[in-house]
């Protein structure tokens, strides 16, 4: 199978380009609007001679995972709203192991049941969440079917690289719409290839690999600064984003997923009009794009933050990347789709002073 | 560049009919987006999916503003017709959509689709009525090239049925301009 265009959503995408790239154990449970991941997983794994698993819940499919990933496997578990709520504990497990795995979350809209219709107010958990602890995982955002493919498809990459979790963050727009996308070449990954997984002991005198939390192998002191070491060049390296149109823009919408696909036609038709917008498009929220923040010229008076949730979830990154140097104002639109015209609208009353910049709470 | 709703009750085939049309648009080398309702809507309401077809990369999928609605029952005729711009064309099944006064500020066709694919024998090709008829209406595709790519498409899936290009000529023949 080599690279080829072809239609898929973006659920699809993501389920095909992890067996690409080699995940070869997949355990996971039905929920809507990921669900097509785990049939597709269902129905394709065994093709690629690897395991699938419906668990008998959340958590005993997250938990499957460990061993899958101890054993030097690729492997990968979906899911969305509270099913992605049972997978922190098995999070903050494979982080304390230092573990590489792959978790996507489609985000469905609301607390509790909520909606099973698209939403961006799972942020917080995806990024700063992840179980108890202090860890952090790789955080990317996909806003087309494309990228939901290409995305997955270097996770596994960076997942191993940096022995952590990589977790894909999609919303119930970007899964469920069909584009094209084009897929990348399949590719076997070696079981065996690292030398800290478990592996069979056949004599006496083979490597007996213990995976556990690392402090307790390599010592306290060791761990703390291996992992400080690891946030922070994970952090310096990571940083992915898109502009449009920044160079002469007098305000800058900031959005990922779904709301990013609206601000693109919101910029290209405010231009139109003469109204001067760009868009700063994170590709990782974590680590968070501040390098797009660096140096801010004269002509940016403002930020605003496009996002499906209630109160801004990504303001406060906005802020700290920006050093509060101009003033975020947030278009938040909860369980609706922005549509490019009210944030056009928005971004006019912006510059007629007729709003007051957001206090992110 | 076109913004397209397909939309009617659930088992007319909307959903179908939009994969149909993206199916071909790319082999016109367009960049396509398709995307439906899949929330409490598909219990008995409206079915609908929206299609984007554009030489630009497209931004949001999702269109507010329609070049093209194909309306299969009346509940989303009335639905979406205020979303359908300024000369812009709306293909209606006039089987069940039977309103007396069309707008005029809009280009509106008619075709029986749902009593021609009952005719036919193949009474769940409404939805290739429609796109027979769509095919007319707006001369974004040329008719033969769209049959071929319709049949490669249902091919793919391995459900070859050669009612479907018996009703896109149909559809196209017998679509009227109100």
């Amino acid at each position: 199978m080599s690279t080829e265009k072809i239609l898929m959503k973006g659920n699809e995408a993501i389920a095909e380009a992890a067996l690409r790239a080699g995940c070869r154990f997949y355990a996971g449970y039905p929920i809507t609007p990921q669900s097509e991941i785990l049939e597709y997983m269902a129905a394709h794994m065994k093709e690629w001679g690897g395991t699938f698993i419906q668990g008998e819940n959340e958590i005993a499919s997250m938990s499957m995972l460990w061993g899958a990933a101890a054993a030097g496997a690729r492997c990968m578990s979906s899911s969305s709203g509270p099913g992605y709520d049972l997978k922190q504990e098995g999070i903050s497990y494979l982080s304390s192991y230092n573990l590489p795995a792959v978790i996507v979350d489609v985000m469905r809209y609301g607390t509790g049941d909520g909606e099973i219709t698209e939403g961006q107010d799972s942020y917080w958990e995806a990024v700063r969440g992840g179980g108890h602890g202090d860890k952090r995982c790789i955080v990317l955002a996909p806003a087309s079917v494309d990228e939901c493919a290409k995305l997955t498809y270097e996770a596994f990459d960076l997942a191993e690289k940096y022995r952590n979790v990589v977790i894909i963050l999609s919303d119930g727009a970007i899964s469920q719409m069909v584009e094209q996308c084009t897929l990348p070449e399949a590719k076997e990954h070696d079981i065996n290839k690292f030398d800290w997984t478990l592996t069979e002991t056949k004599k006496k005198e083979d490597k007996k690999n213990k995976v556990t939390n690392l402090d307790r192998t390599i010592g306290k002191p060791a761990f703390n600064s291996m992992m400080r070491e690891k946030f922070k060049t994970m952090f310096e390296t990571e940083q992915r984003w898109e502009e449009v149109e920044t160079e002469d823009a007098e305000l800058i919408l900031v959005a990922y997923g779904i709301s990013s696909r609206v601000c693109k036609t919101a910029v290209r038709e405010a231009r139109k009009k003469g109204l001067k917008l760009g868009l700063i498009r994170p590709i990782s929220v974590w680590p968070y794009p501040r390098k797009a923040f660096e140096n801010i010229p004269d002509h940016v008076k403002g930020y605003v933050t496009v996002e499906m949730s209630l109160s801004s979830q990504m303001g406060e990154d906005i802020l700290l990347a920006c050093k509060h140097q101009r003033p975020l104002y947030g278009y938040l639109t909860a369980e609706d789709v922005p549509e490019p015209e009210g944030l056009i609208e928005y971004c006019e009353k912006i510059l007629a002073g007729e709003i007051e910049a957001m206090e992110v709470l | 560049m076109a913004d397209i709703i397909l939309a009617g009750f659930g088992g007319q085939g909307v959903l179908t009919a939009g994969l149909i049309l993206i199916n071909v648009a790319v082999k016109q080398d367009k960049n396509v987006t398709w995307t439906s309702s899949y929330g409490a809507e598909m219990r008995g309401g409206t079915a609908s999916c929206s299609v984007v077809i554009s030489d630009e990369e497209i931004g949001s999928p999702y269109p507010t503003k329609l070049d093209v609605l194909l309306a299969l029952n009346e509940p989303s005729y009335d639905k979406f017709l205020p979303m359908v711009r300024e000369g812009g064309t709306v293909i209606v099944n006039s089987s069940l959509v039977k309103k007396e006064n069309y707008p005029d500020n809009v280009n509106v066709w008619k075709i029986a689709a749902t009593d021609l694919a009952n005719e036919q024998g193949a009474a769940r090709n409404t939805n290739i009525y429609m796109l027979g008829a769509f095919v007319k209406a707006t001369g974004m595709m040329e008719k033969d090239f769209f049959i071929e790519q319709m049949n490669a498409y249902f091919e793919k899936k391995g459900k070859i049925n050669p009612a479907n290009a018996v009703s896109i000529e149909r559809g196209y023949e017998l679509a009227e301009k109100v």
